[in-house]
């Protein structure tokens, strides 16, 4: 059974807003952006263009991760029909990264990423922004960046959706089973 | 009949042969394959998704490159790899497949990867396994090399990505090719229009045109306006009998040249499944030549490979 409560959300594009306000200040020379896919993505795609004076000032450089095959929960789920080529095309040795994603709720996503990371070289830091940390953290792992955070049950599954004409909205089901994410 | 490949949900439980493979599952494996390609230009040229699983290559025929691909895409995988040879070890004692099977299960391996002269070995060591082990298919007898057969349509798909507009034309020995069967079914399966098949007749199976190919016996003829040219290497050792006058004479009539070439269209790629007979199937100007991407199929086999063992392991799409 999956139900949609959209109504009671946050708006995604106002929130989006703010994480930009608050990403800025960490914005400086060897920095670089990772989105993970699919909504960390989008995410960042957004923030490259509200933010770009910054971003051309300080040449900062971003790319994807497509963090399937590494997660820990790959012997239970498999793998995903569709997943898409994490793209780093930059140096990862000492920069100082930082991590986009949509929803942070475990943390197992945030530390398959990490090890993704590390697969490329050296960073001289990893830091984490997410626009909405839902609660329900099972690791030692938590963003430095958000731009809200809501409490929700474990049986509500909230996501970051992109309308065709690139709109973000959060949508929130309930799912029996769900996978967490 | 069920297809062995597929468990009832429809995700890949073992890779046998392309025939039966919907469309979707090749797509999927296509799909994912694009994501190992990156994992070889990184630092450290390995994912985590086989870790603490054993990978058995038993290999019955002897092929270095194939044994090697599965072995290093098993590796970038983080699997522990066993290879074995078994013309020079049990078999030789008189020990059946299956037992050797059996006792491999006993050590607890996960996956095997197979390789037989005879047409249906890895059928047979699929339905003997139990459901938590995967078989893979790396070529039996004439019959199947799906493996092979995956990474030509890839390859095909790097440099041609639109698959619906192409003419692709498979040159020499068909008749004795495992490789061109699954070639043709994964071509015809993802929707490439026109497939050629140019060969002397008889180095053609019978009735070869009901796998929807054309058929040409003149070189010349079939290249005209072609795609992709994928040659066959000349099978000497399967070759029982005389079906050609001489390698000379069939280098003259069926080798690919720069003059024959020319014959298909300028932008068209020459591939080649390996080993090459230099001089026979394929003149060195063309297998060295601009047009050449038969060292990219072999990075690219890695990447197939390593697809094919993820999606076997991870029980299939979600």
């Amino acid at each position: 059974m999956t139900q949609n409560h959209s109504t009671q959300l946050p708006d995604a594009e106002d929130l989006l807003q703010v994480l930009a306000q608050r990403l800025q200040p960490l914005l400086q020379k060897n920095t670089a952006l990772v989105g993970i896919h699919s909504g960390g993505v989008w995410l960042m795609e957004r923030l490259l263009v509200l933010l770009e004076k910054t971003i051309v000032e300080h040449q900062i450089e971003h790319g994807t991760l497509d963090v399937s095959f590494y997660r820990d929960d790959y012997a239970q789920r498999g793998l995903k029909a569709e997943n898409r080529p994490s793209q780093i095309a930059f140096d990862v040795e000492n920069k100082h990264i930082i991590l986009i994603d949509d929803v942070f709720y475990t943390g197992r996503t945030t530390r398959a990423a990490m090890n993704e990371l590390f697969d490329y070289g050296r960073p001289a830091s990893i830091s984490l922004v997410a626009l909405v940390n839902r609660g329900g953290r099972e690791l030692p792992i938590a963003p430095q960046v958000v731009a809200v955070e809501i409490c929700l049950d474990a049986s509500q599954h909230l996501q970051l959706t992109q309308a065709p004409d690139g709109k973000l909205a959060l949508a929130l089901t309930s799912q029996h089973n769900s996978a967490r994410s | 009949m069920q297809n062995p490949q597929l468990d009832s949900d429809g995700n890949l439980r073992h890779l046998l042969s392309i025939e039966g493979l919907p469309k979707r599952i090749l797509n999927q494996i296509l799909d994912t394959a694009e994501s190992f390609v990156g994992v070889a230009e990184r630092e450290v040229k390995k994912v985590p998704l086989l870790r603490g699983k054993t990978v058995c290559n038993i290999f019955f025929e002897n092929s270095t490159r194939t044994r090697t691909t599965f072995e290093i895409a098993a590796k970038r995988l983080s699997a522990d790899v066993i290879s074995l040879n078994v013309n020079t070890s049990s078999q030789s004692k008189g020990e059946t497949i299956l037992d050797t099977v059996d006792n491999l299960i006993a050590m607890h391996a996960d996956m095997f990867v197979v390789r037989h002269g005879q047409s249906g070995a890895a059928h047979l060591i699929a339905k003997h396994v139990p459901p938590h082990i995967h078989v893979v298919n790396a070529g039996d007898g004439r019959h199947s090399h799906p493996t092979q057969g995956l990474l030509d349509v890839f390859t095909i798909r790097k440099y041609k990505p639109e698959l619906h507009n192409l003419r692709v034309a498979i040159v020499g020995d068909v008749l004795h090719s495992r490789v061109a069967r699954s070639e043709i079914h994964a071509l015809t399966t993802l929707g490439v229009p026109e497939v050629r098949v140019i060969a002397p007749k008889t180095l053609l199976p019978a009735q070869v045109e009901k796998l929807g190919v054309h058929v040409f016996h003149n070189m010349e003829e079939g290249l005209k306006d072609v795609d992709v040219i994928m040659m066959l290497r000349l099978q000497n050792e399967r070759m029982s009998g005389a079906m050609l006058p001489s390698t000379q004479e069939y280098f003259k009539t069926y080798g690919l040249t720069q003059e024959k070439l020319a014959l298909a269209k300028p932008d068209a790629i020459v591939m080649h499944p390996g080993p090459m007979n230099r001089g026979v199937e394929i003149d060195s100007s063309v297998a060295d030549g601009k047009q050449s991407v038969i060292l990219p199929q072999v990075t690219y086999g890695i990447a197939i490979r390593m697809a094919v063992m993820a999606i076997l392991a991870g029980g299939g799409a979600q």
